[in-house]
């Protein structure tokens, strides 16, 4: 780099480096004194929490990969001979099955994150749009890996899922026999989805490096979602969001060790202890608790879409159902463009920040219904309602939140925004901030 | 931040305060104590060890009951030192039993006497074998028993006690038992244990519900051998931890003094 500032490490090893590949002074301007927002709060730190997830996924993954056999007949035992010969096999299995809901519980927290604070508005539509990439990667890994250990939920989960492109008009069934390597879930099967489980990760991890990469050209939203206006507003990041993400990461390991090594089981189904059998089919089959919001979007569209009076089907329900499962996911894509608000944080816009919390209890109550029988229902006194309807109800809260963005930015008169991020942070008085304030925010 | 997490805990609140009002078809077992703390429930005990004497009666149980159906293809012999025999007492143990080996140099197969190298010898050569013995289905291997069913142990021990005569009107199908803790409440194994049906060595009383407790107890340990090695692994780490983020914390208080 002929532009670049002249190393200047007081270590000449450090400095001989340097000079030939400046990684060093990248590292020491991308991690050191990179200027940071000062008034993060902690849902900042789930970023580098879920990509310390993904490395202990990406390291127990390979350590299990060594002694796992990816055959039908075999890929069972050798899970199990994992569990009960391999030195530690139990603890790096443990790991890697709890570290896949903990990696999906960082990301979600991550992702509302982003959402409540606006993070994916200008000028982070694109930063944003590769964290979704990622989310997709995520759980197209996920659910390759759960397959693996060939047990009864691990089989009919992917015959259901896989089943799902068969709605897809013309090439739908061609897509399902591609995925299966056959006519059914099958060796095939397992054997391509080892080893697309195996290669997604590293895919995961050269899209995670864009996304970093996205970041330090914008740098980081905050929580009052103003940009930094001087070295007033900022931080390095070292040391002052080196030791915070430290400790944010250690309380979240912490909690995630006290389930792998006290209640290894409790994100599992009792149904994938016992060896995949295509003959019986399991009384309830259920994805994983990362998948079941979604999956109840998919159960709520129980209806057929016609023109009305003629009788003509445009889209039958399952098509429709997973159309909207996938929409879902998609509708994230567009999310930059569909908020016409200027205000970032949720802090400042009332309307919103309703919207937000009903998206919230949505997404938990999908959650909930997906976890249920199809046909479940609640009793409220005399009052049978059937969960389908709930569900039904949810995923209208679900895609609502999302379609009624571009009217509530026109209709919301939002909160006067602080003038910067130092006032309300050193001047602490909001009555200070907001006499200040301008009245819109316009990054 | 405080507003976020309220809104967070009502969101939780709504859907946890709608759960109980769904129409429940799962059966609920009643929850035994179990000084190994209950595989299937997180956070039960986690200072939990096996009772020793428990796993060896259960074992007793699993031989000479549960055995002439049931295989538990994913153990070995050897594991038994889990359960506090010494080498002489689990190579007396394989021996007892006839394994078929080869082929040999001629090509033959043979039977030598069980070493505890060896898998538990399974009571059927193969899953037809098994099916066309007792009824059309396979009894299931009892390896992982208690964490491929809801409830583990104490589905079990419900299971076990749960042989009663049929309600007034309930018509059980001809080779099924009623059983009032299986799903469906027709199981085709019959009742398997009895009042003294076995004699323990260390002189408990071998009741239906002891033997329950016992079968229980080892089947766990089968499932999850390691569970002991995984609690005591878990404190270290969890001090471990524990202590990292208070010195960390510590840092963070100290790095941001000037900031604050």
């Amino acid at each position: 780099m002929a532009h670049g500032p002249s190393s200047s490490f007081k270590n000449p090893v450090v400095n001989w480096l340097d000079q030939r590949l400046p990684i060093f002074t990248m590292i020491q301007k991308e991690y050191g004194v990179f200027p940071t927002p000062r008034n993060f709060n902690y849902f900042w730190n789930f970023g580098a929490i879920a990509m310390i997830m993904l490395v202990t996924m990406i390291v127990s993954g390979i350590v299990l990969a060594m002694h796992y056999t990816p055959n039908t007949n075999l890929a069972f035992n050798s899970v199990e001979r994992i569990m009960r010969d391999v030195n530690f096999g139990w603890l790096i299995r443990y790991i890697h099955m709890n570290g896949a809901s903990f990696f999906f519980i960082a990301v979600y927290i991550h992702i509302f994150r982003g959402l409540y604070y606006g993070s994916y508005k200008k000028p982070r539509e694109l930063l944003w749009m590769i964290g979704v990439v990622i989310f997709l990667l995520m759980m197209a890994t996920a659910f390759m890996g759960y397959v693996l250990p060939w047990g009864q939920m691990s089989f009919w989960g992917a015959t259901v899922i896989t089943n799902l492109f068969s709605a897809l008009p013309l090439v739908g069934q061609d897509i399902v026999t591609l995925l299966w390597g056959g006519f059914s879930v099958d060796n095939p099967t397992l054997n391509r989805f080892f080893a697309l489980h195996y290669l997604l990760p590293f895919v995961i991890a050269a899209v995670v490096f864009l996304h970093v990469a996205a970041l330090h050209v914008t740098g980081s939203n905050n929580p009052l979602g103003v940009e930094p206006k001087g070295p007033q507003d900022t931080l390095p990041f070292h040391p002052y969001y080196t030791v915070k993400d430290s400790f944010g990461t250690v309380v979240y390991l912490a909690i995630f060790a006290a389930f792998v090594f006290y209640a290894p089981n409790f994100f599992g189904e009792p149904d994938n202890y016992i060896q995949a059998n295509p003959m019986v089919t399991p009384p309830h089959i259920v994805p994983e608790w990362y998948f079941l919001p979604y999956y109840a979007i998919l159960r709520s569209i129980t209806f057929d879409i016609s023109i009305p009076f003629t009788g003509l089907k445009l889209i039958e329900a399952k098509l429709g159902g997973v159309i909207a499962m996938f929409g879902s996911i998609a509708i994230l894509f567009i999310l930059p463009w569909l908020d016409t608000s200027p205000v970032r944080s949720a802090r400042f816009r009332p309307i919103f920040k309703k919207g937000i919390l009903a998206f919230l209890v949505a997404f938990f109550l999908l959650m909930y219904v997906g976890a249920q029988t199809a046909d479940a229902a609640w009793h409220l006194g005399g009052l049978e309602i059937p969960l389908v309807y709930v569900g039904q109800f949810a995923t209208l809260v679900y895609f609502g939140f999302f379609l009624s963005l571009p009217f509530v930015g026109l209709i919301e008169k939002p909160l006067p925004l602080p003038a910067s991020i130092a006032k309300p942070v050193l001047g602490g008085g909001a009555t200070a901030a907001g006499a200040a304030a301008k009245p819109m925010e316009k990054a | 931040m405080r507003r976020l997490r309220s809104l967070i805990l009502a969101g939780l609140v709504a859907v946890a305060a709608a759960a109980p009002a769904v129409a429940s078809e799962e059966m609920e077992y009643p929850k035994n104590e179990w000084s190994h703390g209950a595989v299937t429930r997180g956070f039960s005990n986690i200072f939990g060890t096996f009772d020793r004497k428990a796993l060896q009666r259960g074992f007793q149980v699993y031989k000479e009951v549960c055995s002439a159906c049931h295989s538990m293809n994913l153990l070995s012999y050897r594991n038994l030192s889990a359960l506090g025999y010494n080498e002489a007492e689990i190579t007396a143990i394989a021996a007892g039993y006839d394994m078929t080996d080869g082929p040999n140099d001629e090509g033959e197969m043979f039977t030598r006497k069980g070493v505890p190298a060896d898998h538990f010898k399974a009571p059927f050569p193969n899953e037809k074998a098994a099916a066309a013995a007792n009824g059309g289905k396979a009894p299931p291997d009892l390896s992982l028993i208690v964490k491929a069913r809801k409830g583990g142990e104490d589905y079990i021990v419900a299971l076990m006690t749960g042989f009663e005569p049929a309600p007034a009107g309930f018509t059980v199908p001809s080779g099924g038992n009623y059983n009032k803790a299986f799903p469906g409440h027709v199981i085709a194994m019959p009742p398997p244990l009895s009042d003294g049906g076995v004699t323990y060595a260390d002189g408990t009383k071998a009741t239906v519900e002891q033997q329950a407790k016992d079968v229980a107890t080892f089947l766990a340990w089968a499932a999850e051998p390691n569970l002991e090695a995984r609690h005591e692994m878990g404190l270290k780490v969890m001090i471990f931890l524990i202590v990292l983020a208070g010195i960390l914390y510590a840092a963070k208080r100290a790095v941001w003094a000037d900031q604050h």
